[in-house]
């Protein structure tokens, strides 16, 4: 069954320079499994293809059943060079979470 | 046991947090984070136009509200300027004992070192004469050894946001340079507190319609332990939600590789972290582990990039996309007709019913980006019918102060403590 990804997870994003961090959390363990099979690195670039131009890095957090996507030349420079409204990649967390997988 | 709360999560956050943390008591300690990546080389124009400037100059005003709740303070709120921010300070409270520390600024050591660009590579040379700051990201260890001093506020410059919570435990427990677990326990405390609200309900997208209270939301408090153990929490009665989701969202926030979290002090484990709810609005922190800390220090140097405008209409129905698009398009054309070369352009439309139009360019020169502020007002004459939105006026060139994060050898960096008499 198709689902989106927000309805197992929440997300929280932010920058370091020209680049984008997206932490997803699974809201309940038992979905930490889902979102390993699911959530891949290509998926993500692949959702934010008009926006990250680098590449897609995953770690995986089983502690707190998150992954950990680094998501490089994300900003258009980043910082105080980006030009866009969301210069610190803070809308990358909420935007993942439309991800179509299976549940 | 010891409390500590964090009243500051940057420059321009809550004005009357830090003062309701220290109010509702007790604590022992308030930290306050005011220097994001780009703060520094604010405060470097700052102090380029007003050499007694330079630091945030509402810490000094926050001290005198708090100057008799005998709660200790450690701020990096000097900014570039941590003497005169003392001074300021020691001027409207000259009872309280004022720490400074110094070392961090390493504006004298730029051709002593490559100073590799982190992301690129590039030696710092590239951009030398354009350099207007920078400072080495340093450790708890001196800030701790002014808490030692028996400063009631302790005033930095650029120190890792964690060190600000982990000086506190070290002067508390005296806990060792090489006791890695027991720092980077101090680290993860103080990665989740150092944003503030951010880990007590305030921008946590996990069921955020149901937090309760965001109007009087409550900044976090560390109960922390000498054994590393600590439980975030806030104050009773205040607004927001302490939970497995708020502390998980803070704990995976701008964060690499969570296996090797680096600080001046020591690389911290976030895999390694267990967390457990232990009642209402208290989230427990235990088992962090940590690795020998990294021979380099990290070092944020500002340099002048160039200029850089942004500018926004708003279009109403029908048709606002449409009408918004058409808007950009005849700007683009007009400045491309005036000749004018851009290294960066974008445009964005947001809304639908009605849409607003937001158009931005950077060059490194200043004229076309001067000349590109006249071309989109027009737009609400000459343009497509309806804009609006246009109250704030031409659009503004701003400098453009950009980043250059690089690797520093740890013996560059000597700190050093000073105390106000």
């Amino acid at each position: 069954m198709k689902i989106q990804l927000g309805q197992i997870a929440h997300a929280r994003s932010g920058d370091k320079g020209n680049l984008v961090n997206i932490g997803v959390i699974a809201y309940q363990p038992e979905h930490y499994a889902t979102l390993l099979r699911e959530v891949t690195a290509e998926r993500v670039k692949a959702h934010f293809a008009e926006r990250i131009e680098g590449s897609v890095e995953r770690y995986e957090l089983p502690n707190i059943q998150a992954l950990n996507f680094v998501c490089r030349q994300a900003l258009m420079g980043g910082g105080t060079l980006s030009l866009l409204s969301d210069a610190q990649g803070k809308s990358f967390g909420g935007g993942i979470l439309s991800l179509e997988i299976e549940a | 046991m010891i409390r500590i709360g964090c009243g500051q999560g940057f420059w321009g956050d809550s004005v009357e947090a830090p003062v309701r943390l220290v109010e509702d008591g007790p604590l022992d300690y308030l930290v306050l984070d005011y220097l994001a990546e780009v703060t520094m080389s604010i405060l470097q124009k700052q102090k380029k136009e007003n050499p007694a400037f330079g630091y945030a100059r509402d810490f000094p005003q926050l001290i005198e509200r708090i100057q008799h709740s005998k709660v200790r303070v450690i701020a990096n709120a000097g900014g570039v300027n941590p003497t005169a921010c003392a001074l300021d300070i020691k001027k409207r409270c000259p009872q309280l004992k004022v720490a400074i520390v110094h070392g961090d600024d390493i504006m004298d050591q730029l051709d002593q070192h490559p100073l590799l660009n982190m992301d690129s590579g590039e030696p710092l040379s590239s951009v030398r004469d354009q350099v207007l700051s920078a400072n080495a990201y340093i450790g708890a260890f001196p800030l701790a050894e002014a808490l030692a001093s028996g400063a009631d506020v302790v005033v930095t410059g650029r120190c890792s946001d964690a060190a600000l919570v982990l000086a506190p435990m070290l002067h508390a427990f005296d806990w060792g340079e090489t006791d890695w677990d027991l720092l980077a326990a101090g680290v993860v405390a103080g990665h989740i507190v150092e944003c503030g609200a951010q880990c007590t309900g305030g921008n946590c997208l996990a069921d955020w319609e149901s937090i309760p209270d965001l109007a009087n939301i409550g900044y976090p408090i560390v109960e922390a332990n000498a054994d590393g153990t600590c439980v975030i929490t806030k104050h009773a009665g205040s607004g927001g939600r302490v939970s497995l989701a708020s502390v998980k969202e803070q704990l995976v926030y701008e964060v690499g590789d969570p296996r090797a979290y680096f600080t001046p002090d020591v690389i911290a484990d976030f895999t390694s972290v267990r967390l457990e709810q232990q009642g209402p609005d208290r989230v427990h922190v235990s088992k962090a582990r940590g690795l020998p800390r990294p021979d380099q220090l990290k070092a944020s140097i500002s340099y002048h990039w160039g200029y850089k405008a942004s500018g926004t209409l708003v279009y109403g129905p029908p048709k606002a996309r449409e009408k918004a698009y058409l808007g950009a398009a005849i700007v683009d054309e007009r400045c491309a007709a005036l000749g004018l070369h851009f290294d960066k352009q974008v445009t964005e439309v947001f809304g639908d019913d009605w849409a607003m139009l937001r158009m931005a360019v950077r060059a490194r020169e200043r004229a076309p980006v001067e000349r590109w502020t006249r071309e989109m007002i027009p737009l609400v004459l000459n343009g497509p019918p309806g804009a609006t939105g246009y109250g704030e006026g031409r659009p503004k060139a701003h400098q453009v102060v950009a980043y250059w994060p690089a690797p520093l050898p740890r013996e560059a960096v000597v700190t050093r403590i000073e105390i106000l008499p």
